[in-house]
């Protein structure tokens, strides 16, 4: 019986430490390098009175984080900095509230909400739930989530915001189809789902373009470690791809993906980073990364709404055009010149809608076709 | 072929290293009555102590021993619970995982400029053909150059065998975790026995927790150990409570794992399935092979003197 019991409790135990490492963030290093738009401000900065509600008329920005906390290095930090920015800026009070569990974000929500801000952002789509909830129960408070979508006009207060990871996807594959010298490139995604989708077909289609453009024919593996946590899984998975034959990989993983890297540099074979610049993590490895741009969206859309534009009840789109995403500052030091001019060239293609980028099976079969 | 057939016994070995540093740690101290549930929390602290310490002082194998210091440190802790306070052991050990989390989390913080997850260390722990000075670009010998870790996790594991089963001192701890009333009378510490296992459970696990951040990968991150403590509990059990069924145990995992990764990427096997494949073997092998596995005694329950 005393068996049952421990192995009950250790089960038990697992699916919580399951459920808490599913929540980890993706790790960022600040490097928003947003467009320093400088449009006025709808009402002038003042010394805030107090944490109440604003009732000296500067406009207020509240942000409940996600598990990683303000320092993540990721999502949070980036929206952090968005946020002071805002703050710098155009003179609005900002303030934050951390989350250190799932369980914290309906509470937290709620408290933010009892100041009464101009906007509340939520970051990350663990938030999803608790902010629809939220934005039901009050619904003259404005909310906005990051990293996903309300169905149109279902919370009228509620914002939703994605971003086109395809496009930065296409693009870093482009640089892959370039970069590998076996014709071999490899993928490695985390989970499958709407929203990792953008990057699966937007990468595979980047190489095919490229691979199209080079008129050389590249082999693409792909391996999905159904985990954004096991590391060493996702090192292993990168080196099975690598030992095949493969010498670049993009990762899509979260923290499996660190394992890719960890393989890379220890294989000394060419990775790609995502979601932030990566290259830190491997200098000498990681030749560029696929960014969402949180931070630069955070800026943008309370901008917007500063500026009288009545967003709530939509689904806001940040992609290559807006600054959502694209790829790392860092890229030059692996990328020559003439291929981030290229890259440069297709970005505006992308911009100007002459290259639609797939993110679902049926347009990633069209484009292909299409090449 | 034979790449990936290396590759496979490869990854099979980086995945169980960790693992079986922790599920020793299980062992010991469960072997002589104290359970601890909290070797997850121990290795996530060793793992980031360990990383820490590589990265500033920039020795690996520093990092790997001071890990298992913290480790035990965390395991101090739980001891003092546990056999002088006579607390419920499974209640101390959850706390320690909370703790060991949040106070690794609480320390990154503070070290690495408020970051969750530190900067990739220096120097890794080496692999054992690159410590031979070999070609590692070299696919094959890529896939066979393992971490030295492994070695040093299936020696400690000859190590606790002997320990356990061939030493007059290993007699005692098995006495201890059976029938600790019985030992008492024949004038064994009861007492210092657990404290002694206790807080070399909290090395091992530390220890593991340094395998994953300095071997397996290059730095610490709040995800980097996630359940890895707790498959090392279950592999405990499946091993029967013996070092060696303990290490078999977490090689058949890694095992799996590695399955997982090689089988992957097939068109017609669907990715879901592949994922499960782990557990449900280790399901079909304790059902066939296994058989009955009987806890010590006195596992879990706190001795008071002359209590019968």
């Amino acid at each position: 019986m005393k068996k049952t019991k421990l192995l009950s409790t250790i089960l038990a135990m697992v699916l919580v430490a399951g459920m808490l490492a599913a929540c980890g963030g993706t790790p960022e290093t600040p490097s928003s390098t947003a467009p320093a738009e400088t449009a006025p401000s709808a009402e002038p900065a003042e010394e805030p009175a107090d944490d109440a509600a604003p009732a000296d008329g500067a406009f207020s920005a509240a942000l409940v984080t996600d598990v990683g906390g303000i320092n993540d290095q990721s999502f949070n930090q980036s929206a952090w900095e968005g946020m002071q920015r805002l703050e710098s800026d155009k003179g609005v009070k900002v303030s934050f509230l951390e989350s250190k569990k799932d369980a914290d974000y309906a509470p937290n929500l709620a408290k933010v909400t009892d100041d009464a801000p101009d906007i509340v952002w939520g970051i990350g789509f663990l938030m999803k739930d608790a902010l629809a909830a939220a934005a039901e129960s009050n619904p003259d408070q404005r909310y906005a989530l990051v990293d996903d979508v309300f169905e149109d006009g279902q919370y009228p207060n509620a914002i939703g915001v994605q971003f086109q990871a395809e496009q930065s996807s296409f693009l870093v594959g482009y640089i892959a189809a370039h970069k590998t010298e076996t014709n071999h490139v490899g993928f490695l995604l985390g989970m499958e789902s709407p929203v990792m989708d953008r990057f699966k077909y937007g990468y595979e289609a980047g190489v095919r373009y490229g691979a199209k453009e080079l008129g050389k024919e590249i082999q693409y593996d792909f391996a999905l470690a159904e985990s954004f946590s096991d590391t060493a899984k996702g090192k292993a998975m990168a080196q099975k791809m690598y030992t095949d034959g493969a010498d670049v990989i993009f990762h899509a993983a979260g923290q499996t993906g660190s394992g890719a890297i960890e393989a890379a540099k220890e294989m000394n074979k060419m990775v790609i980073g995502v979601d932030l610049d990566q290259n830190f993590l491997a200098p000498d490895n990681v030749i560029t990364s696929a960014l969402k741009n949180v931070g630069n969206a955070v800026y943008d859309i309370t901008g917007r709404i500063m500026d009288g534009e009545e967003l709530g009840g939509t689904n806001v789109t940040m992609g290559l055009a807006e600054g959502g995403v694209g790829i790392a500052p860092s890229s030059d030091k692996h990328l020559s010149a003439e291929l981030l001019a290229q890259v440069d060239e297709l970005q505006q293609k992308i911009i100007d809608g002459e290259i639609v980028v797939p993110y679902t099976q049926e347009d990633f079969d069209a484009f292909v076709a299409n090449l | 072929m034979l790449n990936n057939i290396l590759l496979a016994i490869n990854i099979t070995l980086m995945y169980s290293a960790p693992l079986i540093f922790a599920a020793l740690g299980g062992v010991i101290t469960q072997r002589s009555g104290v359970d601890n549930i909290g070797i997850e929390g121990m290795m996530t602290i060793g793992a980031f102590v360990a990383t820490a310490v590589g990265y500033f002082t920039g020795s690996p194998w520093l990092g790997f021993l001071i890990g298992g210091l913290a480790g035990a440190a965390m395991a101090v802790l739980h001891a003092v619970a546990s056999i002088h306070l006579q607390g419920n052991q499974t209640i101390s050990g959850v706390a320690i995982n909370f703790i060991g989390l949040g106070l690794a989390l609480f320390l990154s913080r503070l070290f690495f400029d408020g970051a969750t997850q530190t900067q990739p260390v220096p120097k890794k722990l080496p692999k054992i053909l690159s410590l031979l000075g070999m070609d590692t670009s070299n696919l094959t010998i890529n896939a066979i150059n393992i971490d030295i870790t492994v070695p040093l996790a299936i020696l400690l594991t000859v190590a606790m065998w002997f320990f356990l089963y061939k030493t007059k001192w290993g007699l005692r701890v098995l006495a201890c975790g059976e029938h600790p009333a019985a030992a008492d009378s024949l004038g064994v510490n009861i007492y210092v026995i657990r404290y002694v296992c206790c807080i070399l459970s909290g090395l091992l696990a530390g220890f593991g927790g340094a395998a994953m951040t300095l071997a397996v990968v290059s730095n610490f991150s709040p995800t980097v150990i996630s359940g890895h403590g707790f498959i090392a509990l279950a592999a405990v059990i499946f091993g029967k409570w013996t070092p060696q069924g303990a290490l078999r145990a977490c090689l058949l995992f890694g095992f799996a794992q590695a399955m997982v990764v090689m089988l992957g990427g097939m068109e017609y096997i669907p990715s879901q399935l592949l994922a499960m494949l782990p557990y449900v073997l280790t399901m079909v092998v304790l059902v066939l092979f296994v058989g009955r596995s009987e806890a010590p005694k006195a596992n879990g329950t706190p001795y008071r003197k002359g209590e019968r």
